[in-house]
């Protein structure tokens, strides 16, 4: 158990080709903290580079106090679990629990009363004499985590490891994931390109962006107060509207409509974010509703989303399921002024 | 799905309805097909089978009708050809040398080459695909062509039959298979090894495995397949190799290999392949056995399970 701190850590291939630039995060001891970005975003680097896989070109890692830098992955005290699992295709279940303890020289009967443990918390006792071919996809991904348990590592590693399973089964062992991290109180870093399993998991959540670090903070945090534009439109389905507004004394002026800002920013061309769940068939006032032409009606049951026209910009609205709605009416829609976000246009960072 | 798309694909054009057009055109294209592959073997065999029954024929015989003749009456089959072999040749001493030849100029060269090619697919060193590149270059250069200087060279050092204590006499002969058979066999265990998955290997560096663990423990059981097709490559290369084995231990019975008796066997009976058809089949039997022992080891998909669903 140790917290894990990434000082101006920079990952640097080639002169030009830098993949992590000065990234700094501190994850407390204990926390479920989930690396997320789009694919290329530099995450995995970040996790690689703390695994001891990757070399540190500027800055230090430190696990605990320790600096890790130079130190070799199998020192380190960590355990991974890899998107493709990585097991060792041939050796049983038990034989691929038990390599990294045996590789430690650890005792027999020690291995044993660890691996059966593990096999224990994650249900693969009868599984145990099988070939990694013979099981399903949602058991190897559990024997790889069984591989990382049997460690009892400072800080479990994940890289992805939903990624390969199918929907149903994904949902469920992201919920066995943190009831996992509860049960075994250690550090988890999780990385992924799923802003759902972001938001669903994670203690805190660190956007990574062009190898940039956009924004940490717990998942309500990030939500509601998106750091900037890629952040807002990152995190959240649908994802938020963005308007281009003009703003003076405190109005914001649109295309389609203007809306009172609950502070004064000045006058400057912005973005308008507001989220689809902000526009809703529940009109307050007169003063923030707006006219909604629309070209796309979704239900889903418990919800029914609207995209359509606000004057020139396109908007979504999450809207009652029992409204009826068809395909080229205009609506009026009202929009909760209580969770606006303005973003400068140029550095496209939170105004408000 | 349409008839038309069911017919694109092979596995599902028994399903086109019977005697439609679809049915006939792949019906007929599988009869083709199996035309095909039985013309190949049988033309493949033709010569095997023409030794076989020659090697069951008296001399007379041989020399007055081919063998295709040997079918029809009179049947004129004996055993004579083997048991005169056997008798009169140095044909077990021989058996013995081609064995004390072939298995460690096999184990040699594929033992130094898994090494070598788990270096040039998986570790970095200066200059490695240059290196890699030379190798593999090598193997464009006929054997013949060393000749002269490696047993030049044998002779000044004196590594040769007659120089060396009994026991070590196949000595040139193992260093040079090891020479000829390491470029191929690196070349191809490198790229079966560059095809493992990389998370493997970082697997088991978290892990903790140093370099030989992985070699030992992962590296070497998964690529099982592709050392049992080495070694029997190898292996059956140097047991029907004649030319290297006569240039590097020469014809001498003591160290003289089954092939360099066979050839003798020509040349000290004159016309007498009566002689050396049936020496040949007593020879074929290793090769047969070596390959059908190992062959149960070419087991597809033994990375199965190992990364994704």
């Amino acid at each position: 158990m140790a917290s894990v701190t990434y000082d101006h850590v920079v990952k640097r291939y080639t002169a030009d080709i830098t993949v992590v630039k000065d990234f700094n995060v501190e994850i407390k001891d204990k926390e479920f903290m989930v690396l997320v970005g789009p694919s290329g975003c530099g995450k995995s680097t970040a996790l690689r580079m703390l695994a001891g896989l990757e070399t540190v070109t500027e800055g230090q890692i430190r696990i605990g106090e320790r600096v890790v830098n130079d130190v070799a992955a199998k020192d380190r005290d960590i355990a991974m679990v890899f998107q493709s699992y990585a097991l060792y295709p041939h050796m049983s279940v038990y034989d691929n629990m038990a390599f990294p303890l045996q590789m430690k020289h650890t005792p027999k009967s020690e291995i044993d009363k660890r691996v059966r443990q593990a096999s224990g918390i994650l249900g693969l006792d009868n599984f145990l004499k099988r070939k990694p071919r013979a099981l399903s996809g949602g058991q190897r991904q559990r024997v790889a985590l069984g591989r990382a348990i049997v460690r009892n590592p400072q800080v479990f590693l994940l890289d992805e490891p939903l990624s390969n399973l199918d929907a149903k089964l994904r949902g469920q062992t992201r919920i066995e994931l943190q009831k996992l991290h509860r049960d075994l109180e250690t550090t988890f870093i999780y990385v992924t390109h799923d802003q759902v399993e972001a938001m669903t998991m994670g203690d805190r959540i660190a956007l990574m962006y062009d190898g940039i670090l956009q924004q940490v903070g717990t998942p309500g945090d990030v939500y509601d107060h998106p750091a900037n534009l890629f952040v807002a439109g990152f995190i959240g389905t649908p994802t938020m509207n963005f308007v281009p507004v003009t703003t003076s004394n405190g109005t914001a002026k649109a295309s389609g409509f203007d809306v009172k800002l609950p502070r004064s920013v000045g006058e400057k061309t912005a973005v308008l974010g507001f989220r689809p769940e902000a526009v809703t068939d529940r009109v307050i006032d007169e003063a923030s509703s707006l006219q909604m032409k629309v070209d796309v009606v979704e239900r889903l049951g418990s919800d029914q989303f609207l995209y359509g026209q606000v004057g020139g910009d396109q908007v979504t609205a999450r809207v009652d399921p029992r409204m009826q709605v068809t395909v080229g009416d205009t609506v009026k829609l009202g929009l909760d002024t209580r969770s606006l976000h303005l973003f400068d246009a140029d550095s496209e960072k939170a105004l408000l | 799905m349409s008839v038309a798309a069911a017919a694109d694909r092979p596995g599902t054009a028994a399903t086109a309805a019977r005697f439609s057009p679809q049915w006939i055109a792949g019906r007929l294209s599988g009869v083709v097909l199996h035309l095909a592959v039985i013309g190949l073997t049988v033309a493949w065999m033709v010569p095997t089978i023409g030794i076989l029954f020659t090697s069951f024929r008296p001399f007379t015989a041989i020399n007055s009708s081919g063998w295709w003749l040997a079918l029809s009456p009179p049947f004129q089959f004996t055993l004579d050809n083997y048991s005169k072999v056997l008798s009169t040749s140095n044909l077990g001493h021989s058996f013995f040398n081609s064995f004390m030849i072939s298995i460690p100029a096999t184990i040699i060269p594929v033992a130094i080459a898994a090494f070598a090619a788990y270096a040039f697919a998986w570790m970095k060193f200066p200059f490695r695909d240059w290196i890699f590149l030379a190798i593999v270059g090598v193997l464009a250069i006929p054997l013949q062509l060393s000749f002269v200087p490696v047993l030049s060279f044998f002779v000044a050092h004196g590594i040769t039959p007659s120089a060396l204590p009994p026991g070590l006499q196949y000595l040139p002969v193992w260093l040079a298979h090891t020479g000829y058979g390491l470029p191929f066999s690196i070349y191809l265990l490198a790229n079966f090894f560059r095809a493992l998955p990389s998370e493997l290997f970082e697997s088991a560096e978290i892990d903790g495995a140093g370099t030989l663990t992985v070699f030992f423990r992962i590296v070497l059981p998964l690529s099982v397949p592709a050392l049992a097709s080495l070694v029997i490559f190898q292996f059956l290369w140097i047991w029907n190799d004649l030319l290297v084995a006569l240039i590097y231990v020469g014809g001498q019975p003591e160290v003289a290999p089954l092939t360099v008796t066979l050839a003798n066997l020509t040349n000290s009976y004159g016309q007498g392949y009566h002689l050396l058809t049936a020496a040949a089949f007593f020879s074929m039997f290793v090769p047969l056995i070596v390959f059908l022992s190992l062959q149960r080891y070419f087991v597809r998909g033994i990375l199965a399970g190992s990364v994704k669903g």
